[in-house]
């Protein structure tokens, strides 16, 4: 079976992961997508049937402990990473668009 | 006396019966790595002062006999994933490429309280993403065996470093081969611990289901030492063992005849290297001289390992890089963003590799 991914759904799923791509990465980005489903199909020959399934290998389990208040990383040192900062907070654009 | 060439074994030998100080280590490792290093470009960082400091303090311990562990005052390099307080962490990616952590990783803190000293580090495939060192967005690193061949990856500047000479040990991360398989590109020792041996606090994640921190070395027993000093329980990763960390290096030797080894059919596929396949039989027959029993059994599942190990790793690492998104730390374009939206399009646009 074979998947084709056209430019549109690249650049669909693109802005749902907030990727900024190019025409240019569109069309490359659509042959490569589709052979790596291609690729996962091939899972779809595997029996199964009665394997249970799981979430993860490691038979992790849920670790909990006291909310405890401990020093931690200041405001100023945290800020040092920001690229912009006003009054302790990190400063970005408008969140909430107008449509 | 090549200081360059030393064990981890050999040179705490000589650290602690006074024959050598870490400070002389030290700068013939910074020494090498400035002449070497720009032929190989394995460091992405080399940490001069800082490394010499961590010497000089190493050398006190040794002085006063106090607190020392195999460790202490020997050079070593780490994969530039691993949070470094005050040292530039990149990833090999442009969106990180002046980013200094404000933290140390776990890791990085169990290393500096055994004394060791941190020479640079290290350049990789961008955030572990590739398999031969070339997809970093930095530089591509050279083998140092020839230079026109690729180290492996992710971590080949880790491989290349140690089989260059230009640490005592090297601080890799395997996600799905990455120290693996450039350990065996450079003929170093490499170990992936067992998932959850070793923190991964201050790790930056590329799928944190697989990421597992472990050692590059000369030899196996100097992986058992430095596998010792950074496996454990750690408060900061709930998936740590709250086991006792084994003593490996006290278990190193003992005999192995009478196991089991299973040499999984599938693993020898059509068009396998004829060299690599040689060198596999060889150590299959020096097993079988050791005395173990050798098994040929099937793992049926083999072949559809890759395509499930990709299914998981894409989802976790776009789950692990959405952090990077130009407003709290990185890289951040935003000439002209009109919203916060558009300085993720055009700060991912710009710092990501393909």
């Amino acid at each position: 079976m074979t998947n084709t991914i056209d430019t549109k759904t690249v650049k669909h799923v693109a802005f749902l992961v907030r990727l900024g791509i190019s025409e240019e990465e569109a069309q490359k980005f659509s042959g490569q997508f589709s052979s790596i489903i291609d690729y996962f199909n091939m899972l779809n020959e595997v029996d199964t049937e009665n394997v249970p399934p799981s979430s993860d290998i490691a038979n992790a389990e849920n670790v909990l402990r006291e909310d405890v208040v401990k020093p931690s990383m200041s405001r100023e040192e945290f800020l040092k990473n920001a690229p912009k900062s006003e009054r302790g907070y990190v400063k970005v654009p408008t969140v909430l668009g107008e449509e | 006396m090549q200081l360059t060439n030393l064990t981890i074994r050999e040179a705490h030998e000589l650290l602690t019966t006074k024959k050598i100080s870490s400070v002389e280590l030290t700068q013939a490792m910074l020494d090498r790595i400035h002449n070497v290093d720009k032929k190989v470009k394995s460091y992405v960082t080399i940490t001069d002062d800082p490394a010499l400091e961590q010497a000089k303090q190493a050398d006190e311990r040794i002085a006063k006999g106090e607190n020392i562990t195999p460790l202490t005052g020997i050079p070593f390099s780490m994969k530039d994933c691993i949070s470094t307080r005050g040292v530039r962490t990149t990833c090999s990616s442009k969106i990180l490429e002046n980013y200094v952590p404000q933290y140390d990783a776990t890791v990085t803190n169990k290393l500096a309280d055994s004394g060791a000293v941190l020479v640079g580090k290290t350049n990789m495939d961008e955030f572990g993403m590739g398999s031969s060192c070339e997809n970093s967005a930095l530089f591509p690193t050279h083998n140092p065996w020839d230079l026109e061949r690729v180290p492996g990856g992710s971590s080949g500047g880790a491989a290349a470093s140690m089989a260059a000479s230009l640490c005592t040990f090297s601080i890799g991360e395997d996600t799905g081969g990455s120290v693996r398989m450039p350990a065996g590109f450079t003929n170093v020792t490499g170990i992936k611990p067992t998932y959850g041996r070793v923190s991964r606090y201050g790790l930056i994640a590329l799928a944190s289901s697989f990421d597992c921190i472990g050692p590059m070395t000369r030899d196996a027993y100097d992986c058992a030492t430095v596998l010792e000093h950074i496996a454990g329980h750690d408060p900061h990763d709930s998936t740590t063992y709250n086991s006792p960390v084994p003593n490996y290096t006290a278990n190193i030797n003992k005999p192995v005849k009478g196991m089991k080894l299973g040499i999984p059919k599938e693993y020898f596929v059509a068009g396998m290297e004829a060299g690599v396949e040689s060198a596999m039989q060889e150590a299959i027959r020096t097993y079988e001289k050791l005395g173990m029993e050798i098994h040929e059994v099937s793992l049926p599942h083999t072949k559809y390992g890759l395509p499930v190990y990709y299914l998981l790793l894409f989802a976790e690492a776009s789950a692990n890089l959405a952090r990077m998104d130009g407003t709290r730390f990185g890289l951040s374009v935003s000439d002209g963003a009109k919203d916060v939206i558009d300085i993720y399009l055009k700060t991912r646009h710009e710092g990501f590799g393909d």
